[in-house]
């Protein structure tokens, strides 16, 4: 089966910075991938270079096997590939039903609407003619998942969803992950918080320093292998 | 007691074109934080390109707005694909720098080929006209015209940019133009856009202020000035205030005038300072 993602050797520079050295990584049609490290580790720098935020070679990303390395954002939002960046990146001009339907501009087909995202987060139709910035922090997190799944995508790229919230919001807000996954997309989770990524991952990827340290299938992984990739010491 | 409500309503009427050189402005800058040095200069080129069709082929200056008006459109949204787009980025020195060249070509090639001499778009009888608002207190129909314009081109910009989905994306590309390429939306496109708006307001701009006074190729960076006063005065980001900005202007130099002739233009500033101290922000900021 083809992977519906695979990096083969990516790299990625902020101008003579080397942030990623050789990732090989690939997630299947349907799958969930956690990708943990360190802060500084290139979980961020990854997502952005897979979205087309930061320039790649053609042939280090492949999706459905066609080469999109390098390919710009927009053009990848519209061959499915959407992103929930970390920090929400709301955009605080427009109301929270603005945001979502912004989302759905490029048009693709698929089980998402405006409709399906209220009953998802059923709080965001009470909230819906309210300013983005104006919602708690975990109402702006359903946003911003809201608004990256309005694309229909293909795979779904969220980058700390957890990051900044009370642990009882985290639980609201990852409630949602297993409908999004019925629904059909792919995802790759960049999370800190451990415990929450493998319960919700099929597989995952350590990251340190730009490298893959660790990976396999999340049920196979115990805290001290992890303990040792992410920290990179010998316990 | 009638004159000096005659100087404020005449100061208030000529808020208008105020309003129309500040909307442009305001609109590139509040997409993508580009202060257009040339946008004076965009406006008097406008009304010499009026001035070549009226004596070409001698319709009314109106009439010129329907070809002058997508004319400067498309002139905005070539310039800034081909050319801003490629200044833009963290340091905001360059697209100043390009636009000040920028403005110093027009300037010189429009003295190149019209020369230095003052010209006026000759609009007949519309510009002598008045209608009497009270006894005694007469306004001229023409720049009567020219607030209702700016009004009606705020409110139209209001609607497009608070109702539309494009209007929509244009607030979104002014609040985080990386985002919004994660959306599926070109911020390159939507830059081009906004400033051939900028550039249709210009052309509007450039025909009726060539109607109403006199313009050599020198005149666009006062008509730059005052659109940036008009600009600070209002608020950062809220056209309506930018409309109101204009009128508290164009009132100052009224009175300024009325004292001496002299001090038209220095009233002006003096007012914009004046608000500026006791309000940095404007009247009516909306912008953070």
């Amino acid at each position: 089966m083809i992977p519906l993602l695979e990096t083969t050797g990516l790299t990625a520079f902020y101008g003579d910075f080397q942030a990623l050295f050789g990732i090989d990584l690939a997630v299947r049609p349907g799958e969930v991938i956690g990708l943990i490290g360190a802060n500084g580790a290139g979980k961020t720098t990854f997502l952005r270079t897979v979205t087309g935020l930061l320039p790649a070679a053609p042939d280090a990303i492949k999706f459905n096997g066609q080469p999109i390395g390098g390919a710009r954002a927009e053009a990848l939002v519209k061959r499915g590939i959407a992103m929930v960046p970390e920090g929400r990146k709301l955009f605080p001009s427009l109301s929270v039903e603005e945001n979502l339907s912004l989302g759905a501009t490029v048009k693709r087909d698929g089980p998402w609407n405006l409709q399906k995202i209220f009953q998802l987060f059923p709080i965001l139709e009470e909230r819906r003619k309210s300013p983005a910035t104006k919602l708690s922090g975990g109402q702006q997190q359903m946003v911003a998942i809201g608004r990256a799944l309005m694309s229909n995508p293909a795979l779904l790229l969220c980058d700390e969803i957890s990051l900044g919230l009370a642990p009882i919001v985290i639980a609201d807000v990852y409630r949602a992950l297993p409908a999004i996954r019925a629904a059909g997309a792919a995802m790759i989770v960049v999370e800190q918080d451990i415990a929450q990524v493998m319960r919700v991952a099929d597989r995952l990827y350590c990251l340190r320093e730009g490298r893959v340290v660790l990976e396999g299938a999340a049920a196979a992984m115990n805290r001290h292998d992890i303990a040792a990739a992410y920290f990179g010491a010998v316990a | 007691m009638i004159s000096w409500l005659d100087i404020i309503v005449q100061g208030i009427l000529v808020g208008g074109f105020y309003a129309l050189f500040a909307t442009g402005l305001s609109l590139i800058f509040g997409v993508m934080r580009l202060v257009n040095l040339a946008h004076g200069d965009f406006i008097i080129l406008a009304a010499f390109a009026a001035l070549a069709i009226v004596q070409f082929t001698g319709i009314h200056p109106l009439l010129c707005l329907a070809a002058i008006i997508p004319l400067m459109a498309a002139f905005g949204y070539i310039l800034q694909r081909g050319v801003l787009n490629r200044t833009l980025g963290k340091n905001i020195l360059p697209p100043l720098l390009v636009t000040f060249g920028l403005s110093i070509v027009i300037q010189n090639a429009l003295l190149l080929e019209f020369s230095a001499d003052s010209q006026k778009l000759p609009m007949g009888n519309l510009t002598v006209a008045s209608v009497q608002l009270l006894p005694g207190l007469n306004v001229g129909l023409y720049p009567l015209g020219v607030l209702i314009t700016a009004a009606a081109v705020i409110g139209a910009l209001q609607i497009f940019l608070y109702k539309t989905p494009l209007g929509a994306a244009l607030r979104a590309t002014s609040d985080d133009s990386t985002t919004i390429r994660l959306m599926g939306i070109d911020n390159r496109h939507i830059f081009g856009l906004a400033t051939a708006l900028s550039f249709a307001v210009a052309g509007l701009a450039g025909v009726l202020i060539g109607g109403y006074t006199n313009f050599s190729p020198a005149s666009g960076p006062s008509n730059l000035l005052f659109g940036f006063e008009a600009i600070i005065i209002g608020g950062l980001g809220n056209l309506w205030g930018t409309l109101i900005g204009g009128m508290i202007l164009g009132v100052a130099q009224a009175i300024g005038a009325e004292i001496n002739p002299g001090y038209q233009v220095l009233a002006g500033h003096i007012a914009f300072l004046a608000i500026l101290l006791a309000a940095p922000r404007g009247l009516f900021p909306r912008m953070a």
